[in-house]
């Protein structure tokens, strides 16, 4: 599904740089469920980053489901995040002046899909986080774990391969984490491969495999049993 | 550009325009304002401008504007023989020698004049008569109300014909008497009204109530053939200043006046007076034409500095939906469009009230004979243009924002709170 060898990025600091990464090796399986973690500045956020095509790494391959991503221009990374990966942000990123149903069916929009059924698959999609009846919202007018959800229905309106998360409980109180979790969990038993970052470690053990980043280079790699997130609900 | 027309057609185009510029409204209204206000000032300008231009122009329009008026003074000094302070009196020999000599002479037109008792019945009047040649029509058009100017056959039968002004007539005349073939006494001489002219707006030299044949009025005075003044005018392509000293040094030579006296002859010169309006008139045409660019101008760069703000501000959002799959392009062109929509809009709206604000002026400056803007207006061909530069300038000035959201990684512009 995902393999990344001798992945290397650093950042240019006034004169010297910032080497961030440093020879990252990983492999993701279909339908795995992996939480990277790390402290900060540890490199986690910039290997999601680089895995969502919104950075680019200096050396190091990169493969998708089989299709190598690097020298994307702009236009093409667009492409690929449209059509592979589902983002799912720590801060919602909701678009303010969009009721629910346009910010799920904004892929869509750029998927080149018409109106109509632009609407009927956002409406799936909203029906399945549990938010059709709050479709005409804005954004403001959600609590945060609704906010989420609706976050969660855009990234899954496009049908994404891989599913990416950037801290998605960060913003969010203990109670309306586990809900959050527990759905991303039934998306997971549904067979969605998802990556998360994330420091917390509840969270991280609600995931199948946690990734511990360190200083840019991977410290640990292991299988964890899932502990469910319903029991908490 | 298939793509782009077909974009331009679907409803969601229009749809993402709506919410952006809905959701942001002071944002849209501030730079409809800045267009829409340069557009009426440009018109209102130019309109105006074009009314003031039209006014002078229809003042002048009955007067020959390269004309000089040449009339005799007193000398100030000696010369062959002649003492000083002698009163140069022009005579028809200077005038025909002027005509055959003097390059670049259309007309020469002697006058005479006078002031003297008309009556008619019971009613009279001081009133100041002028002896002219059918030629003076051809200089200052007399606007006639009704019957003829003098014609060349009063000149040579000496007939006592008068053409009178409208005032002239309103003060000798019952209310809506008829006049013409009517007689008036002018120095107890019996005289045959042929003609009723309005008066100009404008005219050089004393104005003149009545006129009658040059040759009755040289007759009847006793005048011989010294006449009161001359107007010269000028075949165009000449130059009136030059014309004016020509003909004052052949007078000169002509009448035994020192060359360098100044003060023998008097002169009016039209041409020179009506050059200093028309530059006037230039300069002003200049400083609208300058105001109204650059007020144009101003509204795009203020189009454009708020598009730029709310690329900064919608940095996020141009983030969010990359991260989502929009094509650096597809973000581009969302700005584009809707920076070429707000100018058109508001441009077609500045080009109404413009419109109305010409309709305006001339309600209440444009109006009667004395109006100060006649025919305020502006070319539709200039209006669009301006339309068309103020677009083309909008999504130029749009594409500097567009570019800018498009520069930066979707990474760094998630990350900006």
């Amino acid at each position: 599904m995902l393999k990344i060898n001798q992945l290397h990025k650093s950042y240019p600091i006034g004169d010297s740089s910032l080497h961030v990464l440093k020879g990252i090796d990983l492999s993701v399986d279909q339908g795995e469920m992996v939480a990277i973690m790390g402290s900060s500045g540890s490199g986690k956020s910039t290997l999601l980053n680089i895995i969502g095509m919104l950075d680019e790494a200096d050396t190091g391959d990169y493969i998708l489901d089989g299709l190598p991503i690097n020298n994307l221009t702009e236009k093409k990374a667009a492409v690929y995040r449209n059509k592979f990966l589902g983002f799912i942000f720590q801060s919602f990123n909701l678009i303010n002046y969009k009721n629910a149903i346009e910010n799920v069916a904004l892929p869509l929009y750029y998927q080149g899909i018409k109106r109509k059924e632009r609407v009927e698959k956002a409406k799936f999609h909203l029906e399945k986080v549990g938010l059709l009846d709050w479709a005409e919202h804005l954004p403001k007018e959600l609590s945060g774990g609704q906010k989420q959800r609706v976050a969660i229905a855009r990234a899954l309106a496009a049908n994404p391969k891989l599913l990416l998360a950037d801290e998605p409980t960060g913003a969010l109180d203990t109670k309306t984490s586990y809900e959050i979790m527990a759905f991303i969990q039934s998306l997971n038993d549904e067979g969605k491969t998802i990556l998360m970052v994330t420091h917390e470690e509840d969270i991280a053990n609600m995931c199948k495999r946690i990734v511990r980043l360190r200083d840019g280079v991977i410290m640990e790699d292991k299988k964890v049993t899932q502990v469910r997130a319903e029991q908490y609900v | 550009m298939i793509d782009t027309i077909k974009f331009l057609f679907e409803r969601d185009t229009w749809q993402e325009l709506y919410d952006s510029m809905s959701k942001n409204k002071l944002r849209t209204i501030v730079t409809m304002i800045g267009v829409w206000w340069g557009i009426l000032l440009l018109i209102g300008l130019l309109g105006s401008a074009k009314g003031m231009e039209n006014s002078f122009n229809r003042l002048f329009s009955n007067f020959a504007t390269n004309s000089v008026f040449i009339w005799g003074n007193n000398t100030s000094k000696p010369f062959k023989g002649f003492q000083e302070g002698r009163w140069v009196r022009l005579s028809l020999n200077d005038t025909d020698k002027i005509r055959d000599n003097v390059p670049g002479v259309e007309f020469v037109v002697p006058r005479s004049q006078t002031q003297g008792l008309v009556t008619k019945n019971l009613l009279s009047g001081n009133f100041s008569i002028a002896g002219d040649y059918p030629l003076l029509d051809k200089v200052e058009k007399k606007k006639l109300i009704h019957g003829r100017f003098i014609n060349q056959t009063d000149i040579e039968e000496k007939r006592k014909v008068v053409v009178i002004e409208e005032d002239a007539y309103k003060q000798l005349f019952e209310k809506d008497a008829e006049a013409i073939g009517d007689y008036v006494l002018i120095n107890n001489i019996n005289f045959k009204v042929v003609g009723i002219y309005k008066s100009s707006n404008i005219s050089m030299g004393p104005t003149t109530d009545m006129h009658i044949p040059f040759t009755t009025f040289q007759a009847m005075y006793n005048r011989g053939d010294k006449i009161g003044w001359m107007i010269i005018t000028g075949k165009t392509g000449y130059d009136i200043v030059q014309l004016e000293e020509d003909a004052k040094l052949l007078i000169k030579n002509l009448n035994s006046i020192h060359p360098e006296d100044n003060r023998a002859l008097g002169s009016a010169n039209a041409g020179k007076e009506i050059a200093k309006v028309t530059g006037f008139l230039k300069g002003m045409q200049f400083l609208t034409w300058f105001v109204g660019i650059a007020t144009l101008i101003a509204g795009v760069f203020a189009i454009g500095n708020i598009l730029l703000i709310t690329v900064k501000e919608r940095t996020k959002e141009i983030g969010v939906r990359r991260a989502l799959g929009a094509t650096p392009f597809e973000i581009k062109r969302q700005i584009v469009v809707e920076a070429v929509f707000i100018t058109l809009v508001a441009g077609l709206f500045g080009i109404i009230s413009g419109g109305w604000i010409l309709i305006l002026l001339d309600y209440k400056y444009g109006q009667g004979a004395e109006a100060v803007l006649v025919n305020a207006s502006v070319s539709i061909a200039i209006v669009f243009v301006a339309l068309i530069i103020l677009v083309t300038l909008g999504s130029l000035i749009g594409l500097i924002p567009a570019f800018k959201a498009t520069s930066i990684k979707p990474i760094e512009a998630l990350r900006e709170e």
